[in-house]
């Protein structure tokens, strides 16, 4: 334990914090993308799927224990990937209190740029995306939302273009962070650099993939190929 | 060629600085950029001004005194070149070019473009040394070590603590400095019994001082008059990392 204290403790540590807990985050978002493509193969296996996750684990587990686990173990991950960011992120602004008057970015690329407030973007979709299609608290009219009803609720939630339209710019977000952060977890781990050129082109597949698997979702329901 | 320079003059730590314009008349595109800065200097003290003060001692691109920020990019545009090595033969006739001194809080401006860079001094007291013998030289090969091993070490001891990275980076953070001392020791036999105690001590001295935190957004490499790469960042997050989960080496002595 002490150990991860005294990582803890240091700038390189709460970064290594940040690789982990981001591995654990990327593997949720394709588990969830894969979860998210069986709205092609109907109501009758997308419907199932959100039922399967809460029957997971039975019946040596109860009832949505398996989800409620990993749920937990996300939201551990979301709060320690987000203390670090927020420390290391107020360190280092806090290290240039005067800025230069111009300054050239050379090697930066836009996406490791804006990780810090894409970052926040994401934040801010998470919770709305959690309110709309886990809750049906926000973006349907009264008793359009049916828990049981995954895929209805998800075909009505995009029918709305707006909707369909933030979801489309904060998975644009989520892409520019996982092309910077997939990358950058090896980077932070010290996997050996010589293999740069491979682990960038994960981050690549990783982006291109998760971004253009959830986009045509909202796409497929406003263009009528879902409903 | 005639050049516009915009200077930044701060009398000292502390003081309020502004951007002066200065030109700067018939350069040689043969001159090196700290020639031509001593051309203007003279024409300062001609008419009784005070010389722009930079820091600057071999002119061989090895000592790491010179550097600053020029038209936004650390010693200037040209890759692998400290501002010394810089010719004017880069910039063309009737550039406007604006002169900075590294921007970090670790590093105070003392005059002009002259920072303090202790700071970087104090990450190497904290443990960038091998408490060994200093006798006579020793023999050649009495310790062997790997070729690549010794070509990869070279490459880190390269770095001449000039402080570019610092000032590249977005963050303002000396990962790739402490990265090339930690590593270019670490590499080595020698270097090997402090190795463990070594990443931490420095990479604690470095989040001591007002550095930022790095996001691997290569600015540092890309400034860098050594060219010393990312990889050593992730040898030292590496090392670090390894060292937490061992004893300090007092400590694994005392058990014996």
């Amino acid at each position: 334990m002490s150990a991860v204290a005294a990582l803890w403790s240091t700038s390189i540590g709460k970064k290594a914090v940040m690789a982990v807990t981001g591995i654990v985050l990327v593997g949720f978002v394709i588990l969830h993308l894969a979860g998210n493509l069986k709205i092609y193969l109907g109501a009758g296996a997308f419907d199932a799927y959100a039922r399967g996750l809460r029957e997971l684990g039975e019946p040596i587990l109860a009832y949505g224990q398996a989800l409620w686990t990993l749920r937990l173990i996300l939201l551990a991950a979301v709060v320690l990937h987000i203390v670090a960011a927020v420390q290391l992120t107020l360190t280092s602004w806090a290290a240039r209190p005067v800025a230069y008057t111009e300054k050239e970015a050379v090697a930066a690329t836009y996406a490791a740029r804006t990780m810090r407030w894409g970052g926040v973007i994401l934040v801010l979709f998470v919770v709305y995306h959690i309110l709309h299609f886990t809750l049906g608290a926000v973006g349907y009219a009264p008793g359009q939302f049916q828990e049981a009803s995954a895929y209805r609720n998800v075909v009505n939630g995009f029918r709305v273009w707006y909707v369909s339209a933030f979801y489309i710019v904060a998975q644009a977000a989520l892409g520019l962070h996982l092309y910077h952060g997939v990358w950058s977890m090896f980077q932070t781990l010290g996997v050996d650099a010589r293999s740069n050129g491979v682990y960038r082109g994960l981050a690549v597949v990783v982006a291109v993939v998760v971004v253009v698997g959830n986009v045509s979702i909202p796409l497929a329901v406003l263009g009528g190929l879902v409903k | 060629m005639n050049l516009t320079l915009k200077v930044w003059r701060q009398k000292g730590a502390g003081a309020p600085g502004r951007f002066v314009t200065y030109e700067a008349r018939d350069v040689s595109p043969a001159t090196s950029f700290l020639e031509m800065l001593d051309a203007v200097n003279e024409g300062l003290i001609a008419r009784g001004e005070a010389p722009i003060a930079f820091e600057h001692d071999c002119r061989e691109g090895i000592c790491g005194s010179c550097g600053f920020v020029i038209n936004g990019v650390p010693h200037g545009p040209r890759r692998g070149t400290t501002v010394c090595q810089l010719h004017m033969r880069v910039f063309e006739d009737g550039d406007v070019l604006t002169l900075e001194p590294w921007r970090a809080r670790a590093f105070p401006i003392l005059k002009d473009l002259v920072v303090d860079r202790s700071a970087l001094d104090r990450i190497i007291q904290a443990g960038g040394f091998i408490s060994a013998p200093t006798g006579s030289a020793p023999d050649a090969n009495a310790i062997l070590a790997p070729k690549e091993d010794a070509e990869r070490a070279f490459d880190a001891a390269a770095c001449i603590g000039c402080g570019a990275c610092v000032a590249a980076c977005p963050n303002a953070s000396a990962m790739l400095f402490t990265a090339a001392k930690v590593s270019h020791l670490g590499l080595f036999p020698q270097g090997q019994p402090e190795r463990w105690d070594r990443a931490r001590d420095m990479v604690r001295a470095m989040d001591g001082e007002a550095f930022g935190s790095c996001t691997n957004m290569r600015e540092c490499e890309a400034a860098c008059p050594k060219e010393i790469s990312i990889a050593f960042i992730a040898r030292l997050n590496r090392d670090l990392v390894k060292a937490s989960f061992r004893p300090r080496r007092a400590a694994a002595a005392a058990g014996v």
